[in-house]
């Protein structure tokens, strides 16, 4: 198990360089694949009443003319041992791990990134322990009742959930709970606590996005978790542990669940990675501050360093998810241990 | 009134395509410390047939009618919640093939643990306790390591004999073993049957043995119920089954046992035909589209559904043949070619 | 919208010699928000020349919200109008835009300043001097040399992209000067003086008598230089006005609170009424929409209007739109006519051209009455000042052109059966796209064939349509353009783009199609003119002569729809914001 764990270590460490080498590619090489000069692309970061002189200097400042090699191993650098960046009346350290400077906001993106984190975080989480339960659920009970009222409207509803984009439900609901009037119980966009300030306040404003976000995947997994359901309730073992007296609850859920789980576990796992790295659409429609609402707002100013910081978190998190996962695959199936 | 009796048990399931008649009037009686044996094809209704009697329809789409009763208490009109209280402990089950019988993601311990604590309020540890102790009873080396081992660490022998650990856990009065060794290799077929037998000797309880392998009900059977399209075909002692046989269908399913001291395809006598469709039974006699003697009946074979009839002793056939040219036809034509008792002595000598 | 980009070159010679207008015209107070009118009955466009709701009650929580986010909240790096709006509320420049609704809004009056600039003889020389008992939020006092430091630090250009380079171009700073930073302790008393604490004197490279515009700009607002951080200022900004930052997260939002050392007796201009100002940045645009009209938020800081998706909302219910106001914005969206390209250097090909467009179907394109604006006949805005509309090729009775007219200049120029030509635009603008078609459609019926051709919006003007030699070998016949000033003033307006000189072989500017010698002539002549109202008839003249070469096909002067939620007090348009004025706004 130890060396099992220690494999798949390494390999999410080489997993990271890769995806850090492409993420940069894809900022720095094909822009100047595609034609992008050094001032060109330096024209971003110094506004709007730029001359093609100030675009050159910034050029040569942040280093756009030195051989992408070059400029991929500053990076690095910067990752591993921080760097500095002029200010003005002096230099600014970007400590450790340093994923690049917006020199349009005059901030290092790391702290920005953690500073918003929990946001994406609380709305993940939230959105995860709704989706999991009414999705499983849901998948359960459809299962039991296949081909029965229940089964069918559930199934339908939940090709409705897959289908319908959150920028549509987003705006609905918030359209019919927060703005219209008889129902107006949710709160508003834009309205984010945190945990720590007040619990109810923070789980009040997010309940709305929770629930959309949920909505979205819950469909999902209502839909994986009965075909699971279906499959393992056919089993042999199952039928063992009711020849053995056991309840009906302990069967479905101790038994038939715990079969269907596997494949859950492994899309969650992805689901919930990926979550974390920014749920783009839910914070751009709820204007939730978290990570996906940064990349957004990143692109629009075209804040290359922002861009690429929250892509690499992103990627980041998605390693760390495909590890947690296979890892819970161990614990989950004794006989993935063997292998 | 026996331990267990079965009242005309008729467990039907209602389909898209029609009603499924798996058992269809089905009797029969055993006592404790008695094997019965139940053969027929597969289809034939014997696997629904002991789950009717575990109780294990009872809530689903099945239609169950007639009377099962087990040491003086009636279970088809009783609660399903009721049946489940003795299901593992009054009765319980083998299954037959035990890699998927039992659950991959759990210790071998903790499904027997489970099982012993659903009837015993006892801790986790004295309940560990007991399953290592009926995993060496089983015969399993080092029982307290291998409790915690999963299904698919042990072998198919040993798999077996931890299933039957985990079905003997509570010590059941009825034991029902659903084809126990078919999924096994021959040598240790046999390990598991002497087990079988000497565990049943041990708790003293009443056995059902499955099994559409005439081998196994010869060694551990005391009765032989042999079932054809959801009906008994032929019941009496291992003895009436095995060297008086009545019923053609059990005089092919003697032909068709494959044999250790016979040519491969010589002299095998299988049963033409397939097994019928348990939602079109063939009219009259459920077997005498396949039937080799059907000629015999006067023409009753496709009209009359024939009676079980006893013809001597307990022993009972369902055929339209008379019983004097059922039993020359069984003396000269069928028992020279299956030779079987040459088999079952060689078998029953120690 | 943002304020329009100004080239720096062009913007010297424009303001060294105009926006002389407003100089000395008015010392009033501002104390808008005393009349004692009755309750405030809700209409459209009630706050639009008027103040709405007024009120001289102090307190609440005002909130803000921006679908965007500002370019930096740093006084030396900010371009945006809202922004340059919104600022007076935690800095205070030598001078400042009157606070009151309609065109009193667009005079000039002293803030830090005790009077408005005296100017020497020729216009070179600048002197202000700062009032009494100004303090910055820690309590220090506010001196010249603040001033003047601010100033100095707004020319490193490295470390403040955004903000406006008046101040950087028309001052006499030393050669190579580089701002506080780079050019440590180097003496810029050539460009900026400042004998005595209380006095500041700038130096100009040529006379400009409108210094006074650019003495409100937010470069004025005092900067003490022991608490600058350079480009990380911008995280708190220290406050000479009367709110200051209590925090401030940048990229979500921040909070304005009473800034103690702000004194009342200082500042006539600012009622500040509210006790907090609460701003929410990156908020989702049609989401800041509905929570304007649900009262959970107050003010569209960006000061743009509604989405449309609220304007489907609030137009056809008539309470709603009692709520709003529509005031016409001093922008022009017009589509550029290049006489370098044939057919179009014959006047009347021109001239069909302006014929033959669908000025209804123009509006439609930019969004209708209400967002997109008021069909424009001309060059100038209605709102600048002096400024009198007036329509030489009137579009049929309907506004969708007069075809048989344009049929007749078709045949005088010799192509009776219409010709072919390219228009371009802006591929990530769709209002300039829908434009494009629009037009296509429209000269198609007098076989006037146009080629749609869009270029990305960040190269237009310098390697596209704003490059004379591509316009003439890609025959950009049209280009679709559009032009906002950044004061109300007509040389700032028609300057940049009719002034024939501005135009560059090498490509940058917005004048892509007028040059007219003659044109270029009374823009000289108006910097002769002392008088701002005498100037007014040079920039009627000007339109009127652009208008007859027939160069520029006007579009619509720009509209926006801006909601005004209940609650607020104090509310009105000035035509200087050109949206609702932030300092005068409070809260019941």
């Amino acid at each position: 198990m130890v060396t099992y764990i220690i494999r798949r270590l390494i390999g999410a460490v080489i997993m990271l360089l890769i995806v850090s080498m492409a993420t940069f590619a894809i900022f720095f090489l094909v822009p100047q694949i595609a034609g992008a000069t050094p001032e060109g692309m330096a024209s971003r970061y110094v506004g709007r009443t730029a001359s093609a002189e100030t675009a050159k200097l910034a050029a040569e400042r942040l280093g756009f003319n030195d051989p992408l090699i070059v400029q991929y191993g500053r990076f690095v650098k910067g990752v591993v041992a921080g760097a500095e960046y002029d200010y003005g009346p002096g230099v600014e350290k970007c400590p450790a791990p340093c994923l690049g400077y917006s020199f349009i906001t005059r901030q290092p993106v790391f702290p920005d990134l953690m500073n918003r984190l929990p946001v994406t975080f609380s709305l993940a989480i939230g959105a995860a322990v709704i989706w999991l339960l009414a999705g499983v659920g849901i998948g359960v009970l459809s299962a039991l009742r296949r081909g029965s009222f229940f089964d069918r409207a559930a199934m339908t509803v939940a090709l409705a959930g897959v289908s319908l984009p959150i920028f549509f439900t987003g705006l609905v609901s918030l359209l019919v709970f927060a703005y219209g009037n008889p129902f107006s119980w949710a709160a508003q966009g834009g309205h984010y606590t945190t945990f720590l300030d007040s619990p109810v306040q923070w789980a009040y404003n997010l309940i709305l996005p929770w629930v959309t976000l949920a909505f979205l995947f819950a469909a999902t997994y209502a839909r994986l978790t009965r075909a699971g359901m279906l499959e393992t309730m056919n089993e042999d073992y199952i039928r063992t542990a009711r020849a053995k007296g056991l309840g009906e609850r302990k069967v479905i859920v101790k038994h038939g669940l715990r079969g269907a789980l596997t494949p859950i576990i492994t899309v969650f796992g992805l689901d919930f990675g990926l979550l974390i790295g920014g749920a783009v659409l839910t914070e751009s429609a709820y204007s939730l501050p978290g990570l996906g609402k940064y990349a957004v707002d990143a692109i629009t100013n075209q804040d290359l360093p922002k861009v690429m910081g929250v892509t690499l978190l992103a990627a980041v998190f998605v390693v760390i998810a495909n590890l947690i996962v296979d890892l819970l695959y161990a614990v989950v199936d004794p006989r993935v241990r063997l292998a | 009134m026996s331990f267990l009796e079965l009242k005309d048990l008729r467990i039907h399931f209602p389909t898209d395509d029609g009603l499924v008649k798996s058992v269809d009037g089905l009797s029969f009686s055993l006592e404790r410390g008695k094997t019965l044996g139940i053969v027929g094809e597969s289809g034939s209704g014997k696997s629904v047939t002991s789950l009717g009697i575990l109780g294990l329809h009872k809530g689903g789409p099945a239609r169950i009618s007639g009377e099962i009763w087990l040491d003086g208490e009636e279970l088809v009109s009783a609660t399903p919640e009721h049946v489940r209280g003795l299901r593992g402990k009054k009765m319980a089950m083998i299954f037959q093939d035990p890699l998927s019988a039992m659950h991959p993601y759990y210790t071998v311990g903790d499904q027997i643990i489970e099982a012993y604590r659903i009837h015993h309020k006892v801790s986790k540890k004295a309940a560990r306790k007991h399953a290592i102790d009926m995993l060496g009873r089983v015969g399993i080396p080092e029982p307290s390591r291998r409790v915690d081992d999963y299904p698919h660490h042990f072998s198919g022998g040993m798999r077996q004999r931890a299933m039957i650990a985990m079905a003997l856990s509570c010590d059941p009065e009825l034991l029902i073993a659903d084809e126990p060794t078919t999924a096994l290799d021959v040598t240790v077929q046999a390990q598991i049957l002497d087990l079988m037998r000497d565990l049943q000797r041990e708790f003293d309880s009443a056995l059902i043995i499955i099994t559409h392998d005439l081998g196994v009900v010869a060694e551990l059977s005391d009765d032989i119920l042999v079932m054809y399209a959801g009906k008994c075909v032929e019941y009496g002692s291992a003895d009436d089954v095995f060297y008086r046989p009545e019923h053609p269908y059990t005089w092919g399913l003697l032909g068709s046992m494959p044999r250790l001291d016979r040519e491969p395809t010589d002299r095998l006598m299988p049963i033409k035909g397939t097994p019928p469709s348990l939602i079109n039974v063939p009219p009259g006699c459920a077997f005498h589209p396949r039937c080799p003697y059907s000629d015999r009946t006067a023409g009753r074979a496709s009209t009359e559904v024939p009676e079980l009839l006893e013809t001597e002793g307990g022993h009972k056939v369902r055929c339209h043949m008379p019983k004097a040219e059922r039993r020359s036809l069984w003396e000269n034509e069928i028992k020279p070619v299956v030779h079987w008792e040459d088999e079952i002595t060689a078998v029953e000598t120690p | 919208m943002k304020k329009r980009r100004v080239a720096a070159a062009a913007v010297t010679a424009a303001l060294a010699m105009g926006l002389a207008a407003c100089g000395g015209t008015s010392t009033t107070g501002g104390e808008s928000g005393q009349s004692a009118a009755p309750a405030a009955k809700a209409e459209f466009n009630a706050a639009l020349t008027k103040v709405f709701n007024p009120s001289t009650k102090k307190g609440g929580t005002i909130k803000f919200a921006n679908s965007g986010d500002w370019d930096s909240l740093d006084p030396a790096d900010t371009y945006y109008g809202y922004s340059w709006n919104f600022i007076r509320l935690y800095g205070r420049a030598l001078t400042m835009f009157k606070s009151a609704p309609g065109a009193e809004g667009a005079t000039v009056v002293p803030d830090l300043a005790t009077d408005l600039g005296k100017p020497s003889e020729d216009f070179k020389t600048w002197t202000y001097t700062l009032r009494d008992g100004l303090k910055f939020e820690d309590g220090t006092p506010i001196t010249s040399k603040d001033v003047a430091y601010a100033v100095a630090r707004s020319t490193d250009k490295e470390t403040f992209p955004n903000g406006p380079t008046y101040l950087k171009d028309m001052l006499n700073w030393p050669k190579g000067y580089e701002g506080p930073y780079k050019s440590k302790d180097v003496d810029f008393s050539s460009a900026i003086e400042t004998p005595d604490d209380k006095t500041i004197i700038f130096h100009l490279t040529q006379p400009y008598s409108g210094f006074d515009y650019l003495a409100q700009m937010s470069p004025t607002m005092p900067v003490p230089k022991a608490k600058d951080t350079g480009a990380k200022y911008r995280e708190h900004v220290i406050s000479s006005g009367p709110y200051m930052f209590e925090k401030n997260e940048i990229g979500k939002g921040f909070t304005l609170v009473r800034n103690p050392h702000w004194d009342p007796a200082t500042d006539p201009n600012r009622p500040a009424l509210p006790d907090r100002i609460e701003v929410q940045t990156n908020v989702n645009a049609d989401d800041l929409d509905n929570r304007l009209m649900s009262g959970d938020i107050h003010i569209d800081v960006a000061g743009t209007g509604v989405q449309p998706a609220a304007m489907s909302k609030i137009l056809p219910d008539p309470n709603l739109k009692a709520q709003t106001d529509n005031p016409t914005l001093q922008r022009l969206w017009y589509t550029s006519i290049s006489p370098t390209v044939k057919p179009l250097d014959n006047i009347d090909c021109r001239k069909a051209v302006l014929y033959a467009a669908d000025k209804t179907g123009y509006q439609s394109a930019y969004g209708g009455e209400f967002s997109g604006g008021q069909i424009a006949t001309n060059l100038m805005p209605p709102s600048i000042p002096g400024a009198q509309p007036f329509d030489l090729y009137p579009s049929g009775p309907d506004g969708t052109g007069d075809l048989a007219k344009a049929k007749e200049h078709l045949a005088a120029c010799g192509q009776p059966n219409g010709f072919e030509t390219n228009i371009a635009y802006r591929a990530e603008r769709p209002k300039e796209k829908a434009t494009a078609e629009a037009l296509q459609q429209s000269l198609a019926r007098v076989g006037i064939k146009l080629t749609l051709k869009p270029y990305p919006q960040a190269d237009y003007f310098s390697l596209y349509a704003g490059k004379p030699p591509y316009v003439v070998e890609n025959k950009l016949g049209l280009a679709v353009n559009g032009w906002g000033s950044d004061y109300p003033d007509g040389y700032g307006f028609l300057q940049q783009i009719t002034d024939s000189r501005v135009i560059r072989e090498t490509g940058g500017s917005s004048n892509i199609s007028v040059r007219i010698p003659e044109v270029d002539k009374m823009f000289d002549q108006s910097l002769q003119e002392a008088d701002a109202k005498k100037r007014e008839p040079i920039w009627n003249a000007i339109d009127k002569r652009v208008m007859e070469e027939a160069v520029i096909l006007p579009g619509v002067w720009a509209k926006s729809l801006l909601f005004r939620p209940k609650g607020l007090t104090n509310v009105f348009i000035s035509d200087s914001q050109q949206m609702y004025d932030y300092v005068a706004l409070g809260v019941q």
